[in-house]
């Protein structure tokens, strides 16, 4: 027995150096990748106190560490100021609940702990200063985002984007309801968990998301900017050319009509219509019936050109959600797609994103939000460089699809959006929310048509038919003159 | 030769070759260190960035208290056991000192006001007074042999107590506590000690009717399929936990106990094999119909997975808390009171080698696996050194457990293997587990003293001598089956002296034909000798 009982304290001293070796592991080999994992918050924790970087917009803080009263519990504590205009950029740095947008995303710069500080942090060990985190500098124009804040109607979720189609820089990005980033950056546990508690409680209000790049909804006809792209490609559709316009057409393989929009202008040319008048007055047959011959297949490859079906690229802000195009849809379906109904989601990123890639000759840059990051010595670490996104169209598509977004704001359905002066290209769209009466409103453009420096697009969401009669253009317009100090 | 475990020859003083140390002093000495670390890590949990604000000074407490039932146990045994193993009370005191400085830091930082200490304390002082109870009441483990199927029958209502409506209680989503007023109770815990007793016992009484029988194939001497009904029974009862209380920890625990136990009594590698393809078969029955276990290897291959992470109920969240308070620590630790350990849920029980790994590093946790190893070997010799084949196999069975429970858990939390909701003995918090394992230890200083016992049998075997000791013990783990207390031995020895010199040669006889196995010569050897 006694052979087998060695035997056994062999397989003992086997199992405790199975526990030896992977205690080795976790300790030691595999220590720094389990530190930096993204779901690991505690170093954030054991950092909370720290001064971290400002977040700075045209160089005012938005976000800064300021110092606690000696005692505290903490040295520093995190203040943000107007909070609501920033709560969707900045998100929040909290003790308990983890950080959130931009405070997690540039959690190593705003902390200090990032690569490219490694040589400050090693200045700092023998000055003895205590080491701070970088300062990040915005994209954004405080004018435009506080005008598009403004903007937006209380009572409604609702977003607004503004980026430079040239360059990708974000110049506005705001959204409704918002809230007070400050009531999550209290440092008493038990306030905080009060406050979230509240928080919560608010409809609509997107504590841990930005909803410009998260929300999606319905496009409507603002979605009918690809359908053109794809039949302008195509040759379907040429700039001068006439189209069936019935007040109402049959989609193969149903019975269900889809109509012109009743008692609408489009009626005023039951039979054939101009395609600047179709855009112009956004009439829904042309659309439905041209999207049977420019195929399902011609439209899945615009749509992902134009960003459908995949995330963002990399923004510093989470979560972002990927537009929708539906493949492989009945033709009755792709007919109500082509009009942004049916299972088509956009977000107000990707929205401006396709009014970005016109605006820019068929390209389109990669939106970015950080202008500047540099050390708390004013050395800059990093500073803007435009990115090219994806070619998305050829330019004489783009230059087409200008030619036909100055028909709604001339004469159609963006008409209040107009500002004397600038030269605005847009396109609305109305979205019905399945059979109710509500709707989800939509404009995309840029100005100047011909030159463009901004692309602008407007959501407001589940709002009533007549709330959102010109709602959107009007929103647009208070953004342009503050863009075009008009 | 055998003559040491009659209680007759007990009463033979003049045979003694050489008076055996007791080695109670030693273990007094030892007592000082196991104490002072015990000491230490509480005193700086006390003084701890965790510890100060509270103006706590409950540190002393808890070491006075040790310190005073340490004593305690060390007087006991110089009454009752004297010849115990040195080593092993310093050990656990060890263990269950650093255990209690952790769950004392944990109560700091938790964020309700928590008294977990004070009830681990507690339930320390209550499982060191089973410990003397029970040293006082048996003190001769064999006296345990009598009652083979009582055990059986302990051990399988103590399994399905937490099944009774009413009584059995889910925490956690494991069906495996009973509630009794505002106690909760893990019968299991007790249930592996009746076990490791029932397997002992019973393997002890049938060891050479199961050595001798069957056939082989190849290299592997293959049981008869009736020899195999008990360890088909170990897999049933395993598998039934598995199924019925959603409980994989103790379900490895008990079938690892089992294998061993039978591996030791017949030394044969065939029952190892049929053991790990039996594993085998439950692993992937488990894997393939029972959703508990699916998920939590699911859990277990995708820790990292943002929505497996997130999952409210069920989630990978603790084991990857876990890690990270792991990683956190490094290689020397943050120090007590410099980590965040209350992240981790269930970090004074379940997690409670992540908690300490956070806070004493790598280098501490070095040191605990090194204290385990060494308890775990102390145990195995007292095995090893034991007259009797059940001292033997029970010894080694009760160690093998607390080494196999340590190394489920800890590979658990370590993503070795799925977590398992097992407690780690003698460090987490939870008071049957304290407490089945304070008894679990009695009985191993009880088999040490009786193992380290001058032998007061004939002069033929002088237990110093290391050329003959082996072989000694390989003779006596056969003919101790017929020495012991039992029906058949008392019918023996009132067959008057002569017995004891077939008893040898029986043991000689089998001794040296194992080896070779020639069936029939032996088969009821037993018998013809009586």
């Amino acid at each position: 027995m006694n052979q087998a009982i060695r035997r056994t304290w062999v397989a003992v001293v086997l199992l405790m150096a199975i526990v030896l070796g992977a205690t080795t592991y976790v300790q030691f080999f595999a220590a720094d990748s389990l530190n930096n994992n993204p779901l690991n918050n505690r170093q954030l924790i054991a950092n909370y106190g720290n001064a971290r970087g400002a977040i700075l917009v045209d160089g005012k803080p938005v976000a800064e560490s300021v110092k606690n009263q000696d005692g505290s519990q903490f040295a520093y504590r995190r203040v943000y100021h107007d909070p609501e205009l920033y709560s969707g950029l900045t998100g929040y740095y909290s003790f308990s609940s983890g950080s959130t947008q931009l405070e997690s995303s540039m959690e190593s710069t705003l902390s200090g702990t990032s690569d490219s500080q490694f040589f400050n942090r090693l200045a700092d060990l023998f000055t003895g200063a205590s080491s701070q985190g970088a300062n990040v500098e915005l994209t954004i124009d405080p004018k435009v985002q506080k005008a598009a804040y403004d903007a937006l109607p209380d009572g409604f979720k609702g977003s607004v984007v503004v980026t430079e189609p040239k360059t990708g820089k974000i110049l506005a990005m705001v959204s409704k309801p918002s809230y007070d980033t400050n009531l999550m950056a209290v440092q008493s546990t038990s306030q905080l968990a009060k406050n979230k508690e509240e928080l919560s409680q608010q409809s609509g209000l997107a504590l841990n998301w930005n909803p410009a790049v998260y929300d999606r909804v319905s496009p409507g006809s603002s979605f009918k900017l690809l359908v053109l792209a794809a039949g302008l490609e195509t040759g379907y559709f040429t700039v001068d050319g006439t189209y069936n316009n019935s007040t109402s057409w049959t989609p193969p393989g149903t019975s269900k009509k889809l109509s012109n929009f009743d008692g609408g202008i489009c009626s005023s040319q039951p039979d054939k219509a101009s395609l600047k008048f179709i855009v112009a007055q956004s009439c829904n047959t042309p659309f439905a019936e041209g999207v049977q011959t420019i195929g399902q297949k011609k439209m899945d490859e615009v749509a992902t050109a134009f960003g459908f079906n995949s995330k963002p690229s990399d923004l510093g802000l989470a979560p972002t959600s990927a537009s929708v195009w539906p493949s492989d849809m009945s033709p009755a379906n792709l007919s109500y797609a082509s009009i942004g109904q049916y299972d088509v989601q956009a977000t107000t990123l990707q929205m401006n994103e396709v009014a970005m890639a016109i605006a820019n000759d068929g390209v389109l840059m990669k939106p970015q939000l950080v202008q500047q990051v540099s050390s708390p010595n004013l050395e800059v670490l990093q500073s803007f460089k435009a990115q090219k996104e994806r070619d998305v169209i050829p330019s004489k598509v783009a230059n087409d699809l200008t030619e036909l977004m100055k028909q709604p704001v001339a004469s159609g359905t963006a008409m209040e959006a107009k500002v004397p002066g600038v030269d605005l290209a847009a396109k609305t769209g109305t979205a019905q929310i399945g059979s109710t009466n509500k709707v989800q409103a939509w404009i995309t453009g840029f100005a100047p048509a011909d030159d463009p420096q901004v692309a602008i697009t407007v959501n407001v969401q589940n709002l009533t038919y007549q709330q959102s009669h010109g709602l959107t253009s009007q929103i647009m317009n208070k953004v342009e003159r503050a863009v075009f100090n008009k | 030769m055998s003559a040491p475990s009659l209680p007759a020859a007990q009463s033979q003083p003049g045979t003694r070759v050489k008076p055996q140390r007791t080695k109670r002093n030693l273990e007094l000495f030892l007592l000082i260190p196991a104490l002072g670390v015990a000491a230490l890590a509480d005193y700086l949990v006390s003084v701890s960035p965790a510890g100060s604000s509270a103006d706590d000074s409950s540190w002393i407490t808890h070491v006075v208290v040790m310190g005073a039932l340490a004593l305690g146990m060390n007087i006991s045994l110089r009454i009752w056991a004297k010849y115990a193993d040195p080593f092993i009370l310093p050990i656990v005191v060890t263990l269950n000192g650093i255990g209690l400085a952790m769950i004392h830091r944990l109560d700091l930082g938790a964020a309700r006001e928590s008294h977990v200490a004070t009830t681990q304390l507690l339930y320390t002082g209550l499982g060191m007074a089973c410990a003397v109870v029970i040293l006082w009441a048996i003190r001769d483990h064999r006296v345990l042999r009598r009652f083979t199927y009582v055990w059986l029958a302990a051990a399988v209502v103590l399994l399905l107590l937490p099944l009774v409506p009413g009584l059995g209680k889910t925490i956690n989503g494991a069906k495996i506590w009973i509630g009794i007023g505002p106690f909760s109770i893990q019968p299991g815990e007790f249930a592996k000690i009746a076990l490791a007793i029932f397997f002992a016992s019973y393997l002890a009484s049938k060891r050479d009717l199961i050595l001798l029988a069957g056939k082989r194939l190849g290299p592997l001497q293959l049981p008869r399929l009736r020899d195999m009904a008990p360890m088909f029974i170990a897999w049933i009862v395993a598998l039934g936990v598995l199924v019925m209380q959603s409980d994989l920890g103790s379900a490895i625990l008990f079938f690892g106990l089992f294998m061993v136990m039978i591996f030791v009594a017949t030394g044969r590698v065939s029952w190892i094999v049929i053991g790990l393809g039996l594993m085998a078969v439950g692993a992937v029955f488990a894997v393939l119909f029972i959703s508990h276990v699916q998920a939590r290897v699911h859990v277990w291959l995708h820790v990292f997975d943002p929505a497996v992470y997130n999952r409210v109920y069920g989630g990978s969240g603790q084991i990857v808390q876990g890690l990270f308070a792991l990683a956190n620590g490094g290689m020397v630790g943050t120090g007590f009171g410099g980590g965040t350990p209350n992240k981790v849920p269930l970090a004074n029980s379940d997690m409670i080698y992540a908690s300490l790994g956070e806070e004493l590093g790598m280098i501490g946790l070095f040191a605990i696996v090194m204290l385990f190893l060494l308890l775990v070997s102390r145990g195995v010799r007292a095995a090893a050194g034991s007259r009797d084949g059940f001292g033997k196999l029970l010894a080694t069975g009760l160690s093998f457990t607390i080494a196999l429970q340590f190394f489920v858990v800890t590979a658990g939390v370590l993503r070795v293997m799925p977590l398992t909701g097992l407690t780690t003995p003698f460090l987490s918090a939870g008071g049957s587990s304290l407490l089945a394992n304070w008894v679990l230890i009695s009985i191993l200083l009880m088999i040490s003293h009786n193992a380290r016992r001058p032998s007061t049998g004939g002069s033929m075997l002088s237990v110093q001598d290391q050329g003959l000791i082996d072989r000694h013990l390989r003779v006596q783990a056969v003919s101790a089956l017929d020495a012991v207390p039992d029906r058949r031995s008392g019918a023996q020895s009132a067959t008057g002296p002569g017995t004891r010199r077939n008893a040898q040669d029986s043991a000689g006889n089998t001794a040296s034909g194992t080896g070779r196995l020639p069936g029939g010569t032996t088969k009821n050897g037993r018998g013809e000798n009586a």
